[in-house]
């Protein structure tokens, strides 16, 4: 089997245990963690099928995908300095604002 | 199985070692690390596949800027260990199958129908030289509208940040 293929598997197993640790972990930072872990396993996908197609253009998506998730990392930091500052806490669970 | 094949699932082992001691590690710090070394083995790979210009992107935006911002603001706000609570229990029972079950359902469709035969035609020579070509001529509006993101991005960092909002 050709590398990209292994590739591909490989980016289903990382988003796979993003979205795990989206589920599972309860402190606001490590969620966000896993979903840049998400990003990197549907970037990953990207290269590989660039390779196995032989076209450059899912590489400049990458490119973009990274660029959007720096300015989304920069954001949702401040975000997150917020929430700590007004709760006193980084537990996903006591951030219920929203809840009825 | 060639040198590429060995050293690809070696570096495969390592992120996906990471990404489960991200998941099971119960201090922020400890997971950011994780982290860190699923996207240098992530850098690694993309290296192997014949990504030079991402690979060097990957370690320097990833694991070098934004990185440094999670580990800074864990250290800022001084993140202690997760407290455990009785839903996080329920979310491992249910969480767990429904994740391996996503995780097949993606690695089986991707590999399947996704890809398709392997389109013919040589590796391109200098894959870093025509990416850059591609960025700065066909896809320029979209490269310089990324500047304008960024552009707002700081502005909003900046203003979420700020003490009296």
């Amino acid at each position: 089997m050709p590398l990209p293929f292994y590739a591909v598997v490989l980016s289903a197993i990382l988003f796979g245990l993003g979205v795990m640790g989206f589920v599972f972990k309860r402190n606001i930072i490590t969620i966000f963690m896993s979903i840049e872990l998400m990003l990197n396993a549907v970037n990953l996908s990207f290269v590989a099928f660039s390779q196995m197609r032989h076209l450059l253009q899912g590489q400049v998506f990458v490119f973009f995908v990274i660029v959007v998730a720096a300015a989304e990392a920069a954001v949702g930091m401040g975000i997150i300095l917020q929430v700590a500052r007004n709760r006193q806490s980084l537990n996903i669970e006591r951030i219920d604002l929203l809840k009825l | 199985m060639t040198v590429e094949h060995i050293l690809f699932f070696i570096l495969a082992a390592v992120a996906v070692g990471g990404a489960i001691n991200l998941i099971l590690l119960s201090h922020p710090i400890h997971s950011a690390l994780a982290l860190i070394v699923v996207m240098v083995a992530l850098a690694a790979i993309y290296l192997l596949l014949g990504a030079e210009l991402l690979a060097m992107v990957q370690i320097i935006v990833y694991a070098g800027a934004i990185m440094v911002l999670f580990v800074f603001i864990i250290m800022l706000l001084n993140a202690g260990l997760e407290e455990r609570t009785s839903l996080s229990r329920a979310a491992t029972w249910v969480g767990l199958p429904c994740g391996a079950i996503l995780t097949g359902i993606l690695a089986w469709r991707m590999t399947i129908s996704g890809p398709g035969p392997f389109a013919p035609g040589a590796e391109a020579a200098d894959a870093s030289g025509a990416l850059s070509h591609m960025l700065m001529t066909s896809y320029v509006f979209p490269f310089e509208l990324t500047s304008i993101l960024i552009l707002v991005a700081i502005l909003g960092a900046v203003v979420l940040a700020k003490r009296d909002f």
